[in-house]
């Protein structure tokens, strides 16, 4: 007889949902195995180089959709692993949001005060810290004084990049060769193998099965380490429960796939996703204007020219999250830098008189391209992403070797959407176009649609059955024993980054599948400290965890 | 069996369109890919045929195609523009300003083999904008083309990027007045 693997846990992805549930469940006794489809790179791996091969592609998933394309990670660590490390907490109107379903989306039992002592667990742990003013970028620095210029406020957003060790190279979407971005790789991560969990990097999931023990049998294939197209070999691992961390744009379509096999899904699987009602405008700035109306200048003679410098967004305008507009017209703004690539080619030449992303006046654009400035919004959308049927193996038909796919995620942005994205753009002219400091457009949408880098919601947490796919616990409706702690999970759009979200709702899930494994005979205890120890922010958690836990 | 010619104006196509999307200088007067309507190298110059034929982009198996279309297309255009027929290179032999019309249509949201397009279009920025095809500090210090138009700072003797100074060092605006303690919004 051929005897199939077993576990107690087995997790999906090893991102922040995937790798916060595994350092608990590890260090509370169960045995963890998570299957993630990408490579598993150290700091020496992450390269400064664009060359296809390098870190840039290696650790990306870059899937078109039809009318929105996602960008995430594709590696141990996931969207840690290239994400700009901002993490502000949601603000607190955005847990009253009703969006298209006409009542409260979130779970009656979770709001801002509920999830704080969440949020400070993963603060502890990563950990994240304010940002001070004089370690702010030059780009932040020139997006701070616009705004004061234009009559607004901005702020140095709370960080989880430590910055006695960052050198402002600004490749940091390949991944942190210094260890200044605090990435799963360098907390939950080791502090779950070292209690024995066991992380399989190159297995990508493919389907879930139920087995007559009530447990589930988990499908992987193996994948070249190379040539993602290639798949090397195949295999399954039974387990007592599993958690679904592949992130927004897999764990749905996992679903999908099983659904043969397992039954019915919940009507929300693969439905309502958001992309964060995300929206990026380019300004080219006036070098002259930076001296003379923001009184800034870099040395004799520079004033800004440096987009190139700096570690991602690290000054946001919060001006817009006011709990008194009207939903869909709140949003923030934050300075983002994108290094070449998707960047450079979605950019619009304003006032074009040919083709505005590409042509020869593109092309004069680009020859300014050290004193670009871009903006990032983030705002309230209608969650109207639909997924189709799946493709036949992982979430995408793969185009190149890594990084590039179709999916069959399909987005109409509603009028509501599209009216946040107005209002946020005409925010943003008012703050660069201020005094003749810049000119502004959008990115375009006629190329790969409307993109994100912060899916969210196509898999959600909520009360009513019809339009959620989970309960509060984040367990799935009518599959008992399967949980989701990715980003499909949270409710709808937050209008800031959402990882910090995304993490303490990870952590939050943890007492109710300690409960689930107990349930199912795995003798498991909840309370393990910060990744290096420290205790500070558990006692927050106590009273919580033990209301779940009896 | 290898087509020398064949090759050629299948090169020659695929860099027409490269040029049409991010124009460059003329290699040499006869030059007839490169359209010749902008200052320094443009995205041919910068290595977009190694980008494409590159096996880790997996555009290679169209390439064929991709470039007998584009010359359909062209075929076409001519037609209805009543422009003289070229046998031998309907694509190439247009105008620039013809070129961009027809890659036009080609990218319009509506065209239904847009994404097609849109994809070697996105090529051609990558080999400018990236010069994916080799390491970032070898095409900086053999001076690639699109890096330097857009002034990508070259790396130091390590290979790597650093910036030591980066900050104007002070507060340029006012918080906002509902920042809690942990510096997010309230
Ligand atoms: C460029 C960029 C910058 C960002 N910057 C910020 C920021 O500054 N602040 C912020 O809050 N957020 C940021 N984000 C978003 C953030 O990275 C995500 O919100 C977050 O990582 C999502 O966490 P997750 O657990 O849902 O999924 P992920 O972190 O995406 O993890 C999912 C993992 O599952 C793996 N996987 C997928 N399918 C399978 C399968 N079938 N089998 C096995 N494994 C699979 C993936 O490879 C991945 O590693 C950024 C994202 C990007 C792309």
């Amino acid at each position: 007889m051929n005897a199939t693997e077993t576990t107690d846990v087995l997790i999906v992805g090893s991102g922040f949902g995937g790798a916060i549930t595994a350092y608990h469940l590890a260090a509370g006794g169960a045995r963890v195995t998570v299957l993630e489809r990408g490579p598993w790179l150290r700091s020496e791996d992450f390269d400064h180089d664009f060359k296809f091969g390098s870190s840039a592609t290696r650790v990306f998933d870059f899937v078109v959709g039809d009318g929105m394309s996602v960008l995430g990670g594709n590696c141990v660590g996931g969207g840690s692993v290239v994400y700009f490390a901002t993490m502000p907490r949601a603000p607190r109107f955005v847990f009253e949001r009703h969006g298209s379903i006409g009542r409260r989306m979130w779970p009656a039992v979770i709001d801002r005060d509920v999830l704080e002592p969440w949020y400070d667990r993963v603060a502890e742990a990563l950990p994240i810290t304010p940002t001070s003013w004089d370690e702010v970028p030059y780009i932040g620095g020139v997006f701070a004084a616009a705004c004061k210029a234009a009559g607004h406020t901005a702020n140095p957003s709370p960080s989880a990049v430590d910055t006695s060790l960052c050198t402002n190279c600004n490749w940091m979407m390949s991944g942190c060769r210094f260890d200044a971005k605090r990435s799963l790789l360098l907390n939950y991560l080791p502090a779950a193998l070292s209690h024995g969990a066991e992380i399989r990097p190159l297995h990508e999931v493919q389907r879930i099965t139920r087995l007559d023990t009530g447990g589930y049998r988990v499908h992987y294939n193996t994948i070249h380490e190379v040539d993602y197209r290639q798949q090397t070999g195949s295999g399954a691992i039974d387990a007592k429960v599993v958690i679904l961390a592949a992130g927004t744009a897999a764990t749905p379509v996992i679903l999908q796939r099983s659904e043969a096999e397992l039954g019915t899904m919940p009507h929300a699987v693969g439905r309502y996703f958001s992309g964060n009602g995300e929206r990026l405008n380019t300004a080219v700035i006036e070098e002259d204007k930076v001296r003379e109306l923001l009184g800034l200048s870099r040395d004799e003679e520079n004033a800004y020219g440096a987009y190139q410098i700096g570690r991602g967004p690290v000054v946001a305008s919060w001006d817009r999250l006011n709990a008194d507009l009207p939903e869909y017209e709140r949003f923030s703004l934050e300075q983002l830098y994108f290094p070449p690539g998707f960047g450079t080619i979605l950019a619009q030449v304003p006032d074009a008189t040919g083709p505005t992303w590409y042509g020869p006046e593109k092309k004069e654009m680009l020859r300014k391209w050290r004193s670009w400035l871009t903006v990032f919004t983030m705002s309230e959308d209608d969650n109207e992403g639909v997924f189709g049927p799946p493709p036949p193996t992982g979430n995408s038909e793969r185009l190149s070797q890594q990084l590039l796919g179709f999916g069959r995620l399909r987005y109409r942005p509603t009028a509501n959407t599209l009216r946040g994205w107005e209002v946020s753009d005409a925010a943003v002219r008012q703050i660069l176009e201020h005094n003749g400091l810049s000119r502004v457009m959008p990115w375009t949408n006629d190329v790969i649609g409307a993109y994100t880098v912060h899916p969210l919601s196509a898999c959600r947490i909520g009360d009513d059955p019809a339009t959620s796919a989970l309960d509060d616990r984040h367990e799935l409706r009518g599959h008992p024993g399967i949980f989701v702690t990715d980003g499909s999970a949270v409710p709808g759009a937050l209008t800031v980054n959402p990882a910090f979200t995304i993490a303490a709702l990870a952590e939050r899930a943890v007492p109710g599948i300690v409960h689930a494994l107990r349930e199912r005979g795995v003798d498991v205890r909840y309370g393990a400290p910060a990744p290096d120890g420290g205790g500070a922010a558990r006692r927050g958690t106590a009273a919580a965890a033990r209301a779940v836990l009896g | 069996m290898p087509d020398p010619e064949g090759q050629e104006s299948r090169n020659a196509a695929l860099e027409a369109f490269a040029d049409t999307i991010i124009p460059g200088e003329k290699h040499h007067p006869d030059d007839r890919a490169v359209a010749g309507v902008s200052a320094g190298g443009g995205a041919v110059a910068s290595g977009v045929i190694a980008v494409l034929e590159s096996p880790e982009g997996g555009m290679a198996p169209a390439l064929d195609d991709l470039a007998r279309t584009l010359d359909e297309h062209a075929v076409r255009f001519r037609t209805e523009h009543g422009l003289p027929p070229d046998e031998r290179e309907p694509f190439v032999g247009l105008r620039y300003d013809e070129r961009l019309a027809l890659v036009g249509e080609l990218l319009a949201p509506e065209h239904p083999e847009r994404a097609m397009w849109a994809g070697l279009a996105m090529f051609s920025f990558m080999a400018f904008d990236t010069g994916a095809h080799m390491h970032t500090a070898d095409a900086i210090a053999a001076g690639h083309p699109g890096l330097a138009v857009l002034g990508f700072a070259p790396p130091g003797e390590d290979g790597l990027w650093r910036f030591p100074a980066y900050s104007y060092g002070r507060q340029l605006a006012d918080v906002h007045p509902d920042t809690d303690p942990t510096g997010s919004p309230a």
